[in-house]
């Protein structure tokens, strides 16, 4: 792989709250190359979205505690000053959030909203900008851009928001874009054209993505590699076939099994996750996954490293099982899944 | 999972419309449009039964919901309820009836009060019906029976993760023993891990208590799982009403067929052979509905008798509807079997799709 454009080394993040210090994440560390797709996976609270936020700065409150790196080519950005970071965000690295209904400003025209943010990091004279906007809007298939630009946002729909959102995303040409769960408050229809849209952008310019999701069959449709996220810490990370044929993590198996399929035979219960995340203010030792796993043994009490446990050097995982177990349990009833604990359903 | 057959349906929808006024003028409101957010809906609920109701946001099933829970009076048409009409019932009437319909709603974060703990969460249908006396015991019974434990009882909905304040809505739908609960968008807002436990849970109510479920999704992947029979939902009318396993083998309608391939099937290889139809377009606006079929400006099939008749629901073999001049998956013989269904909106024509 030639030089990484993103890189994140050993990320901490933490939140000083009443409850109790929040670690969010803990110890992430991944790189993102040049026209690659890394898919971001995990359940609510399993820190996410506060990875996605930390590389552009967006967690920068008094009560929060970072460390580690996060460097973007040659800078690095954890520890950046403000203005030089308001200069890569939005024109190197720019970012689409999950709700496309409050992330717009209600009082503002579509198109002052996308030329604000084209003047605010190029020197251009205003018509210029205009014109680059319709553009925009015309490319992520807004029609009739030129009188739209002139629209509120609660003219437009939730999928027109999010191209909106896309649009000024790209508005600056982008090496990085992060998407934060962008198709989850959409329709399946949407969502199909939004992802389409991501897809061509990272054809057009070659641009690497980062994309936050909790939706398998998103991932399936659209990333290269995929890290698995669960209570602040990658749990497994891989190729995308890796992750869906070969997944090593129990976390892993539950979720690819808990996902309903409409291509197959419907089973007679949907196969769950027994129990809930634990709280990231008060994590169990060692593995977090412990005490929702069916598969739990002696040496689980210890912390597992995140390191590759046979098969190819970029599939890392965090369990304790031999590889010959690990194949041997993930079968349930002749797929991928957790099982559940005592009897075998 | 069971229907039976026969018997008098618990709910009977003919005919509905539900139409929202746009009002405008300096002095004087005046109506100057309608959105014709529930238009011309016919379907009957069985006892026992879960019916999916599948559509994108704006096509008017959330209202539909409403109308037949009669939070909201519809514009035309009747709903009944046990043989009963209560399209213009009054409050007063209603209330008794209410306690034989719950409801369940899709945001578990605004539908619990932040101020109540959960027992009075819980106990308030009770409370509202005059049996809020032995209330405590009953609470504890049914935190007991979503999965949650007695000691809940005393926390506030914000000590919980978004799949357990959906067990607290659904046991107090549960509080008054009630024959039909309407679920919607239940899961929408949450895990997919969480959505299979809340989906099992709903599974195994249904099982025990003989619940007539109305299941309201987005999408059709969820749907599937609960459902004895699944209507689509198009721009305020239902376009498809089968069997839920008929439906995803054998889908008539092209919007049906449209939403089946835009769920990402969690495959990679498989995913990467299937022939994917993205819908270009978004559904058009309620105010102003296109003429003929409302699918047809987005419908890759669309001819000119699309643009100008509207298609009657048509019934194929095994009871399964569709509204579409140009069906697919029906053999020539299917199509000259058909005949045009009684629950068509009174506006279609008359006009039934031709063998190839």
């Amino acid at each position: 792989m030639s030089e990484p454009l993103l890189s994140v080394e050993d990320l901490h993040v933490r939140f000083n709250t009443e409850g109790g210090v929040v670690h969010a994440v803990d110890g992430v560390s991944f790189d993102l190359a040049r026209g690659e797709i890394l898919a971001v996976v995990g359940e609510s609270g399993c820190g996410k979205s506060v990875t996605a936020q930390t590389i552009m700065g967006l967690t920068r409150t008094t009560n929060a505690e970072h460390e580690g790196s996060v460097r973007f080519r040659d800078r690095e950005l954890l520890t950046a000053p403000n203005s030089e970071l308001r200069k890569v965000r939005g024109a190197e690295i720019a970012m689409i959030f999950q709700d496309p209904m409050t992330s717009l400003n209600p009082v503002h025209r579509i198109g002052d909203q996308i030329v604000e943010q084209i003047l605010a990091h190029e020197e251009l004279p205003e018509p210029e900008a205009r014109k680059r906007a319709v553009e925009l809007l015309d490319r992520v298939g807004i029609p009739q851009a030129r009188e739209r630009m002139r629209s509120y946002p609660h003219e437009f729909s939730g999928g027109m928001r999010q191209r909106v959102m896309i649009a000024m995303a790209l508005s600056c040409g982008p090496e990085v874009l992060i998407a934060d769960e962008p198709t989850t408050a959409l329709d399946v229809t949407i969502q199909a054209q939004i992802l389409e849209r991501i897809r061509e952008l990272r054809e057009t310019e070659d641009a690497g993505v980062i994309l936050v999701t909790h939706d398998l069959g998103v991932v399936a449709d659209i990333a290269d590699r995929i890290l698995v996220m669960y209570a602040g810490r990658i749990v497994e990370q891989g190729t995308l076939d890796e992750i869906f044929y070969d997944p090593q993590h129990p976390y892993t198996w539950g979720l690819l099994g808990s996902i309903t399929r409409i291509d197959r035979e419907r089973p007679e219960r949907l196969p769950a996750i027994a129990g809930l995340p634990p709280s990231l203010a008060d994590r169990p030792e060692g593995c977090h996954f412990r005490p929702r796993c069916p598969h739990e043994f002696d040496k689980c009490p210890e912390k597992p490293p995140l390191e590759p446990r046979g098969g190819a050097a970029g599939h890392c995982d965090r369990c304790w099982l031999s590889p010959e177990e690990k194949r041997a349990k993930r079968m349930v009833q002749g797929q991928i899944g957790l099982g559940s604990k005592g009897a075998v359903a | 999972m069971s229907s039976r057959e026969g018997s008098d349906p618990l709910i009977r929808v003919e005919h509905l419309k539900h139409h929202f006024p746009i009002k405008s003028g300096l002095l004087f409101d005046r109506t100057v449009d309608r959105i014709h957010a529930v238009d011309d809906v016919t379907f009957e609920l069985r006892e026992g039964e879960t019916l999916g109701l599948v559509g994108e946001s704006g096509c008017g099933k959330t209202t539909l919901v409403r109308a037949i829970m009669r939070l909201v009076e519809p514009t035309e048409g009747t709903i009944r309820f046990g043989g009963r009409d209560i399209s213009h019932a009054s409050q007063r009437e209603l209330r008794p009836l209410r306690r034989q319909m719950q409801m369940v709603f899709q945001d578990p974060y605004a539908s619990l009060n932040p101020r109540k703990r959960v027992d009075q969460i819980v106990a308030s249908p009770m409370r509202l019906h005059g049996e809020g006396e032995d209330a405590a015991s009953r609470v504890r019974e049914l935190l007991d029976r979503v999965g949650l434990s007695a000691e809940h009882a005393n926390r506030y909905p914000h000590e919980f993760s978004g799949g357990q304040r959906q067990r607290i809505g659904v046991a107090r739908a549960l509080a008054l023993e009630p024959k039909l609960i309407l679920l919607d968008e239940p899961v929408s807002a949450l895990d997919v891990s969480v959505q299979a436990q809340i989906i099992n849970l709903l599974d195994d109510l249904q099982e025990e208590f003989g619940l007539t479920y109305l299941f309201v999704a987005h999408d059709l992947s969820v749907v599937r799982h609960v459902s004895d029979r699944i209507a689509v939902m198009y721009l305020g009318k239902i376009v498809e009403l089968a069997a839920a396993e008929e439906l995803y083998v054998k889908p008539i309608m092209p919007y049906t067929a449209a939403l089946l391939a835009a769920i990402p099937i969690p495959d990679p290889k498989e995913n990467r052979e299937r022939e994917r139809i993205v819908l270009e377009g978004e559904p058009p606006n309620p105010i102003d509905p296109p003429s003929g079929c409302p699918f047809h400006p987005r419908c890759p099939r669309a001819t000119e008798i699309c643009t100008r008749v509207e298609p009657p629901l048509t019934e194929y073999a095994n009871g399964h509807l569709a509204a579409c001049h140009h069906p697919l998956n029906v053999s020539d013989d299917e199509i000259a079997a058909a005949r045009k269904s009684p629950a068509s909106p009174l506006s279609s024509g008359d006009e039934l799709p031709q063998p190839a």
